[in-house]
C-alpha cells in the first residue's frame, strides 16, 4: 500500500531542494556559494510555508512512524526561522571571510531536515533517522573550516561524543523495545500504561535514551562538548547550533516523553529535574569566567536549555507551553546576540573576546543599546522578551508545586544576571580599546534590528504566541 | 513690606549662593547686604507700626499642611514680640553683614559665606514671625542648618568639622524634646496655631496627659518639653557644650549667630508660649533652677578659660542663663529686654574681640596678647563699652536688663527666686571679673606676642569699624531707651498680648519695690570684680598663678569646663561608637557582606573557577562525564525506584 504522502509534504520539497541546489552547486560554473545560498533560503522560507499550509490536525503516516500535529507545526516553524536567519547572516559572513562554500548551505539543508523529521518522529527507528541525518550534517558543519585546527578540533571531537551519544541512545531504544516489543510510540504508550509498578528494563531504556537526547540539548552532564564546539567552529556555524538544533532536540524530547513514555513520568520526572538543575546552575556559575563570548554563549545556552526543562519536567500541557513560549523567545534574543557576534572585527579581523565591546556605546551606540537590551532580556529582567519566557516555565513549576525547583531557578538566573549584566557594563563604562568594524551587511542588521524590536516590545501584545503555543501544547496531551 | 523683611534676605541669599561665581565677590556682598539692610530699615517701620502704633496683624501666605484636624499654613505673625527680634535680628545680622565685608576679605569662599549668613538671616526671621509651632520648627531647624554651614566654614580644618558635626547632635537632643513638645501640644490643643493654643491654654490648665506611661499634668509636660528645645537652642546647662567649640567659625558668625540671636530663639520660643508656660508652676520652676545655674556655672568657667573667644561665649552662656530665669519668675519682658540689650553689647564685643584677632594676625590666645590698647584705640574704646554693658555699669544698657532681672527675681513670689538672684549676683561678680580680665590680659601689660605679629598690629578698617561704633551706640543707649516701654509702667500697653503674665505672678511690678540694697547689690559686685581683675592682673600679676597653685584642684576642674565634654564623651560619644563600629565591623561587614554579598560573589567565583577546571579539552574526559552521569541515573533508579 503506498503510504500517505501528503503530511510529510513540506521534508519532501526540502529535500528534493537540497538535492536540486546540491546539482546546481556542483555543475553551474564559477562561484556558486551566494547563488546557493540564497535558493537554499527560499527554500527553507518555502519550506515553512508548506508546513503552515497543514490544516494542523494530527495526521500520522508511514505506518505510525511519522505524525503532524500542532506541536509539530509549532516548532518546524522555529526550527525553519531559525535555520534561514541564521543562513541569511552566514552568507554575508562567509563571504567577507572568504570561506564561501556551496556546501555549506546544503548542508544546513540537510540538517534542517534531520530536524524536520526529528520532530514528525513517532517512532523509535524514525526518531533515530532523523537525528543521525541532523548529526551527520552538522558535524560536517562544524569543521567546515577545515584549514582551522580550532574548528577541525570542534567537528571530531563533536563527531566522536556524538556517536557514543547515539550509541546510548540506541541502546536505551533497544532496551525498550527488548521490554515492549515495539518501536512506535503509540503502542509503547499503550503497553506501558497497562504495566504494574516499574519495570528496570523499560526505566534503564528511558535513561540511556534520556541521556542521548539530553547530549544534543547539551544539558548537564552531557553538556561538556558544548562550549569547545562553540569556541571552534566558525561563528555563523555557532549561531546555527545554538538555535536551531537545540528546538528539534527538545522538540523530541518532549515528545518522546509525553508520548510514549507519559506512564513513566515518575520515573523519568527525577532525571529531568536533575538535568534542568545541573543545567542551570552550571550555566550560571561557569560562564563569569568566561573571556570568549562564543564561549560565554555556549554556557548561556546550557543554563537556558536549564529552564527549558522545568517546563518538562513539569510534565503537564502548561510546562510545554511555557517550553514553546521560551523557546520561540530565547529563538529570537539568541538570533540578535549572534548577528552582534558576528558582526565584532577589528579592521577585518575577526574578534572574539568580551573585552573587544569596550566602549561599544561610545563607538557603536545603536548596536551597543540593542545589545544591552538583549543581554537584558536574556538575563530575564521585565520587562522584555526573556522575562516572559522564563516567567511562564517557573509558573508551571509552581503550579506543579515544584517549588524548589522554581526557587532554584530563580536563583540561579540571579547569579546569570552577572555575566549579561557584565557585558552592558563594558560596552558601556569601559573605555574603548579599538573600534569595532561597521557590520559587514544589511540582512544582518536586519536581524538585529527584527530581534530587538521583538525582545522589546514583545510585552505589549503577547497573545498571538501565547495561544499558539497553548494550542500546540494541548495537542500532545489529548484528552 | 510684611513679606519683604522676610525674604529679603532669602533673595539675597539665593542670588549670592546660586551665582555668586557671576557676581563675584563684590557683587555678592552687595546683594546681601543690600538685602539685609533693607529689611532692617524696614523692620523699623513694623516696629514702628506694630509695637509703638499697636497695629498687631498676621499676614498669611500659603497652606502648607492639611491633614485630618492637622492644619499648618505658613503666615507670618507680627506682634511686639515678633516686631522687638525683627528689630534686634535684621540690625544686628546689617552690622554683621557690613563687618564681614572687612574681616573676610582675604577668604577665597566670600560668596558662600555671605550667602550663608542671609539664608540664617532668612530662618531667623522665619522663626520669629511665625504664627504656628510648626513653622516655628521649621525656622528653628532652618537656623540651626544655617549655624551647622557657618561653623563648619572652613571645612579643611577638622576641628572646625567636629564643632559643627557636635553643634549639631547637641541641638538634635532638644529639637527631639521640642517636636515631641509639638506632638503633644497637638495631642492636647489639636492645633499648633499659636492664637488657637493661647486662647483654649486656660481650659486645658487642669488637664492630665500620659506620657511614658506615666501620667502627668499636661502642660507641664508640654512646657518642660519645649524647654528641653530651648535649653538646647540657648545653651543651657547640660545641653551647653556645643557652644565653646562653635567658636571655632568665622568671627563674624560668633557675634551674629552664637551671641546675639540664634541662642537667643530658646528664650524667644519660651517667651512666646508664656501663655503655656503661665500655667505650669513646675515648669517655671525648671526654667529658673536651670537658667540660674547656667548663669553661674558658665560665669565660673568664663574666669579661667583663656581664648579670647571662648571667655565671650562662656558670658553669652551665663547672660542667656539670665534671661532663662527671669523668665522663669514670669519676668518675660525683662527677659526680651536682657535679649535685645544683650544682642547689642554681645554682638559688639565678639566683632571688636574680632577686630582683636584680625589685629594679631589670626590669634586668640590671650596669654599671647597684651600691650596693644594704644595700637588699637578704637577697637579698644569698643571692648570697654562692651565690657561695661555686660559687666551692668549704670548708664549702660546692660545695667537696666541686668538689674531689673535680678530684683524681678529677688521680688519674685516663688522660693526659687531668691536662689535665682543670689546665683545672678555672684554670675554678676564673676562676669566684671573676667571681662575685664580679658580687657586687661588682652590690652594691657607687655607684649607677649612675638615681633612679627607685633609688627603688624593694626587698627581695622572702616567697613569693620563703623559697625562697631553703632552697635557701641546700641549697648551705650538701648537700655535706657527702652526700660520704660519694655519693662516700665507703659509695658502692658507695649506688649499688648504678646505676652501674657498672670497677675499673681507679676515680678516685675514686685521689682520696681524691693529694697534698696537689691539695687546697690549687682553694681557692688561688679565694681569688687573689676578691682579685683585689676589686682590679678594690673597690680600683682603673680597672683593669678599663686590662687591657681593654691586652689589646683578647682583651677583645673574650671578650666576643663566642669569635665561635661569628658563625662558625655564616656558616656553617649564612645559607647556609640564602639556601638557603631561593632554594628559596622560584626554586623555589617562581617555577618551580613561577608555571608551575603560578598560571601555569594566569592563563592560563585569559586565555583566558577571549579566549573572552568572541569572543562579540560579532552575528549575521553568529557565521554567520561557521560557515561559517569548515564551511570549515575540508572544507580539511583535501581536504589531508589525498583523493589
Amino acid at each position: 500500500m503506498m503510504p500517505d504522502l501528503f503530511p510529510a509534504l513540506p521534508e519532501f520539497f526540502l529535500v528534493c531542494a537540497a538535492l536540486v541546489l546540491l546539482m546546481v552547486g556542483v555543475f553551474r560554473r564559477g562561484e556558486t556559494a551566494d547563488v546557493v545560498g540564497v535558493w537554499a533560503t527560499l527554500a527553507l522560507g518555502m519550506t515553512a510555508l508548506l508546513v503552515l499550509a497543514g490544516d494542523g490536525e494530527r495526521v500520522t503516516t508511514f505506518g505510525g512512524m511519522f505524525v503532524t500535529d500542532r506541536f509539530a507545526v509549532f516548532m518546524k516553524i522555529l526550527v525553519l526561522t531559525a535555520a534561514a536567519m541564521t543562513l541569511v547572516m552566514s552568507l554575508a559572513w562567509m563571504r567577507q571571510e572568504r570561506l564561501g562554500r556551496f556546501e555549506f548551505s546544503v548542508l544546513i539543508l540537510f540538517a534542517v531536515l534531520g530536524m524536520l523529521m526529528m520532530i514528525s518522529a513517532n517512532d523509535l527507528m524514525a526518531l533515530y533517522l532523523g537525528l543521525e541525518l541532523q548529526s551527520l550534517s552538522l558535524y560536517v558543519v562544524a569543521a567546515s573550516h577545515r584549514d582551522s585546527s580550532r574548528s577541525t578540533e570542534a567537528g571530531l571531537k563533536y563527531f566522536v561524543l556524538g556517536a557514543l551519544a547515539s550509541g546510548l541512545l540506541l541502546f536505551g531504544s533497544s532496551f525498550v523495545y527488548g521490554f515492549t516489543g515495539q518501536t512506535g510510540f503509540d503502542r509503547i504508550a499503550e503497553i506501558l500504561k497497562g504495566v504494574e509498578g516499574t519495570s528496570l528494563g523499560a526505566t534503564v531504556g528511558v535513561v540511556f535514551i534520556l541521556a542521548g537526547l539530553a547530549f544534543k540539548v547539551s544539558a548537564v552532564p552531557f553538556h561538556m562538548w558544548t562550549p569547545d564546539v562553540y569556541e571552534g567552529a566558525p561563528t555563523p556555524v555557532t549561531a546555527f547550533f545554538a538555535v536551531a538544533p537545540k528546538m528539534a532536540a527538545l522538540a523530541l524530547l518532549v515528545r518522546v516523553l509525553t508520548g510514549p513514555f507519559a506512564a513513566m513520568i515518575g520515573q523519568w520526572q527525577q532525571v529531568v529535574v536533575a538535568l534542568a538543575v545541573g543545567s542551570m546552575v552550571l550555566g550560571a556559575f561557569a560562564a563569569i569566567n568566561q573571556t570568549n563570548i562564543k564561549r560565554l554563549m555556549a554556557y548561556s545556552s546550557i543554563g537556558h536549555v536549564g529552564y527549558v526543562l522545568i517546563g518538562l519536567a513539569v510534565g503537564t500541557a502548561t510546562g510545554v507551553r511555557g517550553i514553546l513560549v521560551y523557546l520561540a523567545l530565547y529563538l529570537a534574543m539568541n538570533l540578535g546576540v549572534f548577528a552582534v557576534i558576528l558582526s565584532m572585527r577589528h579592521k577585518g579581523r575577526l574578534a572574539e573576546e568580551i573585552t573587544d565591546l569596550s566602549g561599544l556605546s561610545k563607538t557603536h551606540p545603536l548596536v551597543a543599546a540593542a545589545l544591552a537590551a538583549l543581554m537584558f532580556s536574556m538575563a530575564g529582567i521585565p520587562p522584555l522578551a526573556g522575562f516572559f519566557g522564563k516567567f511562564y516555565v517557573f509558573i508551571a513549576a509552581v503550579e506543579a508545586q515544584m517549588y524548589v525547583l522554581a526557587v532554584i531557578g530563580v536563583l540561579s538566573s540571579v547569579v546569570g544576571a552577572f555575566y549579561y549584566l557584565r557585558i552592558v557594563k563594558i560596552m558601556y563604562f569601559d573605555e574603548p580599546v579599538e573600534v569595532l568594524d561597521p557590520p559587514p551587511g544589511r540582512s544582518i542588521t536586519l536581524v538585529l534590528t527584527a530581534s530587538s524590536v521583538v525582545v522589546l516590545f514583545f510585552f505589549l501584545y503577547p497573545p498571538p504566541l501565547l495561544l499558539q503555543a497553548e494550542a500546540a501544547a494541548a495537542s500532545l496531551f489529548p484528552g | 513690606m510684611d513679606v519683604a523683611v522676610v525674604f529679603l534676605p532669602l533673595c539675597g541669599a539665593f542670588l549670592a549662593g546660586f551665582f555668586g561665581r557671576r557676581l563675584g565677590d563684590t557683587g555678592a556682598q552687595l546683594v546681601t547686604c543690600g538685602g539685609v539692610g533693607l529689611a532692617a530699615v524696614l523692620s523699623v517701620f513694623i516696629f514702628a507700626e506694630v509695637a509703638l502704633g499697636g497695629g498687631e496683624h498676621t499676614v498669611p501666605l500659603l497652606t502648607w499642611i492639611q491633614s485630618g484636624t492637622l492644619d499648618v499654613a505658613w503666615a507670618l505673625k507680627f506682634d511686639t514680640l515678633t516686631a522687638v527680634m525683627l528689630l534686634v535680628v535684621t540690625g544686628v545680622s546689617f552690622m554683621v553683614h557690613v563687618y564681614a565685608i572687612g574681616y573676610m576679605h582675604h577668604d577665597p569662599s566670600i560668596p558662600r559665606f555671605m550667602s550663608y549668613l542671609s539664608l540664617f538671616t532668612f530662618f531667623m526671621l522665619m522663626l520669629v514671625t511665625a504664627d504656628n509651632l510648626v513653622q516655628l520648627f521649621f525656622g528653628w531647624e532652618g537656623v540651626g542648618l544655617a549655624s551647622y554651614l557657618l561653623i563648619g566654614f572652613w571645612y579643611d580644618r577638622p576641628s572646625a568639622n567636629a564643632a559643627a558635626i557636635k553643634a549639631f547632635v547637641v541641638n538634635r537632643v532638644g529639637d527631639f524634646g521640642f517636636a515631641l513638645g509639638i506632638f503633644a501640644t497637638f495631642v492636647l490643643f489639636d492645633s499648633v496655631h499659636f492664637d488657637t493654643i493661647f486662647k483654649a491654654a486656660a481650659a486645658h490648665a487642669e488637664d492630665h496627659m500620659t506620657v511614658f506611661g506615666m501620667e502627668g499634668h499636661a502642660l507641664t509636660i508640654i512646657c518642660l518639653l519645649l524647654f528641653i528645645g530651648a535649653m538646647g537652642k540657648s545653651a543651657q546647662l547640660g545641653l551647653h557644650t556645643w557652644l565653646p567649640d562653635a567658636m571655632e567659625g568665622p568671627t563674624p558668625v560668633s557675634a551674629l549667630i552664637h551671641a546675639a540671636t540664634m541662642v537667643t530663639a530658646g528664650v524667644f520660643m519660651v517667651a512666646r508660649m508664656s501663655p503655656l508656660f503661665e500655667h505650669s508652676e513646675t515648669a517655671l520652676m525648671v526654667v529658673t533652677v536651670v537658667g540660674a545655674s547656667t548663669a553661674f556655672f558658665a560665669a565660673t568657667i568664663g574666669c579661667v578659660q583663656n581664648d579670647i573667644k571662648r571667655v565671650i561665649a562662656y558670658s553669652t552662656c551665663s547672660q542667656l542663663g539670665y534671661m532663662f530665669f527671669a523668665i522663669g519668675v514670669s519676668a518675660y519682658q525683662a527677659a526680651i529686654f536682657h535679649l535685645m540689650t544683650h544682642a547689642f553689647f554681645k554682638a559688639l564685643l565678639f566683632l571688636s574681640a574680632g577686630s582683636v584677632i584680625h589685629a594679631m594676625s589670626g590669634e586668640q590666645d590671650m596669654r599671647r596678647m597684651g600691650g596693644i590698647a594704644g595700637r588699637i584705640r578704637v577697637t579698644y574704646a569698643m571692648m570697654w563699652v562692651g565690657s561695661l554693658a555686660l559687666a551692668g555699669i549704670p548708664f549702660f544698657a546692660g545695667y537696666y536688663s541686668k538689674d531689673i532681672i535680678l530684683e524681678a527675681a529677688f521680688g519674685a513670689p516663688s522660693g526659687v527666686g531668691r536662689f535665682a538672684f543670689w546665683m545672678g549676683i555672684a554670675a554678676a561678680f564673676m562676669t566684671a571679673f573676667y571681662s575685664w580680665r580679658l580687657l586687661f590680659m588682652t590690652f594691657h601689660g607687655a607684649p607677649r606676642a612675638d615681633e612679627k605679629v607685633m609688627a603688624h598690629v593694626h587698627e581695622s578698617p572702616a567697613v569693620m569699624l563703623v559697625p562697631l561704633v553703632l552697635l557701641a551706640v546700641g549697648a551705650l543707649f538701648s537700655g535706657f531707651i527702652g526700660y520704660e516701654t519694655f519693662v516700665g509702667e507703659s509695658r502692658e500697653a507695649f506688649w499688648g498680648e504678646a505676652i501674657v503674665v498672670q497677675a499673681a505672678h507679676d515680678a516685675i511690678a514686685a521689682a520696681h519695690h524691693v529694697p534698696v540694697w537689691v539695687k546697690l547689690a549687682p553694681l557692688v559686685v561688679g565694681i569688687v570684680g573689676i578691682a579685683l581683675a585689676w589686682l590679678f592682673y594690673i597690680r600683682l600679676p603673680v597672683l593669678p598663678g599663686v590662687v591657681a597653685s593654691m586652689f589646683n584642684g578647682l583651677h583645673r576642674f574650671l578650666l576643663n569646663k566642669w569635665y561635661f565634654d569628658e563625662l558625655y564623651d564616656f558616656l553617649f560619644v564612645r559607647p556609640a561608637f564602639a556601638l557603631g563600629r561593632s554594628l559596622w565591623k560584626g554586623g555589617d561587614e562581617a555577618v551580613i557582606d561577608g555571608i551575603g554579598p560578598d560571601g555569594v560573589a566569592s563563592a560563585s567565583r569559586e565555583l566558577a573557577r571549579r566549573f572552568g577546571r572541569l572543562q579540560s579539552g579532552y575528549v575521553y574526559h568529557y565521554a567520561f562525564a557521560m557515561i559517569v552521569g548515564v551511570a549515575a541515573f540508572v544507580t539511583w533508579f535501581m536504589l531508589f525506584h525498583l523493589g
